[in-house]
């Protein structure tokens, strides 16, 4: 991970931005998953997101991540409008800026930790190779996983493999971290374990870090929490 | 190390074996089919050719003209409208007006051999049998530059008729026919009605039956005499030191002298173009081996693109571009082919080595020969880029059905 960040750089700047967000699917009934939703994530900030199944939360979610076009409204990215650009420079974005967490901790399962770990550098293609296992080995140590990086993903417990999920999201030392319900299928000991890495991602190392979550207690270790009802944001504070 | 896109794949293939096998030995067979098949055809051909060149005139001059003489009054007015009316040729004894000073010219020309011949016909009578023959009379010590009769022959010598101006070299059919041995005189008639003995002083055998039943060869003299054409030869043989070069030497040869002059490629045309109708029908046949195969490679790929969607979103979320994951398809489709290639190569080398064991007597042929292989390394070359090309071809539509997988519409079905 980068270097630590002074009191003073946290929420300092915006990472990203969502101005009246609107995301439709259009079909024989129109479903909207995202109504007029406008937010703001600083660095050093840790937010959650809250609100029953089915209230969009995942859906902003992908917003904000350039993983899916809004039907109107804007994302800026570290003040760059995202609307305008092409798939392919919307995944050099989403490689070099923004970090992936799901809750099913989506590891290619015939690569081993160290591998799915060192996959985003090498789609980058900054470091050479030797540079990168180093790397990778250090992140997942850094999660207390050193000696599992030669492990598969089925070899691994469930919070084993999100840690070595979120040290993926962390390879190419991106801005955003994403989390999308990241403590959904742990235990209650790997879920704090998950949840203090996150934090201190966000306080220690200055990321944004925005985090999909039902979980009462893990909202409350946010900054701030942003709650979601039909689409649209009910309450942020 | 293996760049990123190919170890993708490479882990792909591995974790679903036994698929990735089932469609790699339909790769693996139709590239060893293919070879066999098309080693067959083209050694065939080759061979074919080869007997053709070999074992006739690369270039026949004959005693004909393309094209009718042109007549005084046409010369004199070339262009002019010149209507000439019942012509009568002169009669004249056939054969190719001075053809040793024609020789001599030729003989001035590199790399290229001539020989006259007058062929006839004549009646071989021997111990109350009558059998037709063609006769084909040369100067003897010229025989061995033009044909490759010396190659077949099985008693005597060529070379005899050199010494002996009374001689004659049969095939063995006719020896068979005629119960004839080397050294005995046979009595030869001409249409003439003109009566000679020649003692047969070599015997040789083709293997084409008809040829060993029918030819043979006699001194020049003696039979333009036998026919009453005296200092006639009806046909100049020629043979190249570069046999494909016959049609342009031809063409030349036809212009200075005006007689036909007819190459081996001309008078083997419709030969040479069902050969290539045949390799059309054989390359299109074989192909459809390995188009089978690659709807095997097709469906393991596919079946990867439906198993990995939820894989090939993750590598989406974290920054592959759709040709990423494209490349990655095309890959394996790739790696398959690389492999079946790689199998099918030495799989079909089997097979044609187990082809020249077989040996197969033809009709028209009276020994039984190999069959004939061309182990030329185009054929491997050939079998090879197809099977890739097949294999990465297979792979296309499923890689492109991987790059178009949304991330957000798998990662929603996650949930």
């Amino acid at each position: 991970m980068s270097e630590s960040v002074t009191a003073a750089d946290i929420g300092a700047d915006i990472i990203v931005e969502a101005e009246h967000l609107t995301r439709q699917l259009v079909g024989e009934v129109t479903a909207t998953l995202v109504s007029d939703a406008s937010i703001a994530i600083r660095r050093g900030e840790f937010v959650a997101i809250t609100g029953a199944s089915g209230s969009g939360k995942s859906s902003l979610l992908y917003l904000l991540g350039l993983l899916d076009r809004p039907t109107s409204g804007t994302v800026r990215l570290h003040g760059q409008d995202t609307a305008t650009l092409e798939d392919d420079e919307r995944a050099a974005l989403r490689l070099t800026e923004l970090g992936y967490v799901f809750q099913f901790h989506f590891l290619l399962p015939e690569f081993t930790a160290a591998e799915n770990v060192m996959l985003p550098m090498q789609r980058l293609g900054r470091l050479p190779e030797d540079e990168i296992e180093t790397r990778a080995i250090g992140l997942l140590a850094s999660f207390g996983l050193a000696d599992q990086a030669r492990k598969l993903p089925r070899q691994l417990s469930g919070g084993q493999s999100q840690r070595v999920a979120i040290a993926r999201a962390l390879a190419n030392d991106p801005l955003l971290i994403l989390a999308d319900e990241p403590t959904g299928n742990l235990d209650s000991v790997s879920s704090a374990n998950v949840q203090t890495i996150l934090k201190d991602l966000a306080h220690a190392y200055g990321r944004a870090v925005a985090v999909v979550t039902h979980d009462r207690d893990f909202a409350a270790a946010a900054d701030r929490t942003i709650v979601m009802q039909d689409g649209r944001i009910i309450r942020d504070e | 190390m293996l760049g990123l896109a190919p170890t993708i794949a490479f882990k792909h293939l591995l974790a679903r074996p036994r698929q990735s096998i089932v469609s790699l030995s339909g790769i693996v067979l139709g590239v060893a089919f293919f070879l066999a098949v098309a080693s067959l055809m083209q050694g065939s051909e080759a061979d074919f050719i080869r007997r053709l060149v070999d074992n006739s005139p690369h270039i026949t001059v004959s005693d004909e003209f393309r094209n009718p003489r042109l007549q005084p009054a046409e010369q004199l007015y070339p262009n002019g409208v010149v209507e000439i009316r019942s012509v009568k040729p002169v009669t004249e004894t056939r054969g190719i007006r001075q053809y040793p000073r024609i020789m001599q010219a030729l003989g001035t020309l590199p790399h290229l051999r001539a020989s006259p011949v007058l062929a006839g016909q004549a009646i071989v009578t021997f111990a109350g049998k009558d059998v037709a023959i063609s006769l084909n009379a040369m100067i003897p010590s010229e025989v061995a530059d033009v044909t490759t009769i010396r190659n077949y022959m099985i008693a005597g010598s060529l070379d005899e008729l050199i010494a002996n101006p009374d001689g004659i070299v049969v095939g063995d059919g006719l020896v068979k026919k005629l119960s004839l041995s080397l050294g005995e005189n046979v009595t030869l008639t001409s249409p003439t009605g003109e009566v000679r003995t020649f003692k047969i002083l070599g015997i040789f055998h083709t293997g084409r039956a008809t040829y060993d039943d029918t030819q043979a060869f006699a001194d020049l003299k003696r039979v333009q005499a036998l026919l009453k054409r005296p200092n006639r030869a009806n046909t100049i043989i020629v043979k190249l030191d570069d046999p494909h070069s016959a049609q342009l030497v031809a063409a030349e040869i036809e212009r200075r002298f005006g007689y036909k002059s007819v190459s081996w490629q001309e008078a083997s045309e419709d030969i040479m173009s069902t050969l290539a109708t045949r390799n059309i029908i054989m390359y299109t046949v074989v192909s459809a081996v390995l188009i089978v195969a690659a709807f095997g490679i097709y469906n393991v790929i596919s079946t990867v693109v439906l198993e990995k969607q939820r894989d090939i979103a993750i590598l989406k979320s974290i920054g592959f571009r759709a040709r990423d994951i494209r490349r990655v398809f095309l890959i394996q489709g790739l790696l398959l082919g690389i492999a079946g290639s790689a199998a099918g190569l030495p799989l079909g080398a089997a097979l044609m080595w187990g082809l020249m064991q077989v040996r197969l007597k033809f009709p028209g042929s009276s020994d039984p020969v190999p069959l004939p292989i061309d182990w030329n390394w185009r054929q491997f070359v050939i079998a090879a880029a197809f099977a890739i090309a097949a294999a990465v071809f297979a792979g296309l539509l499923p890689a492109r059905k991987g790059a178009r997988v949304q991330p957000v519409d798998i990662l929603r079905g996650a949930q």
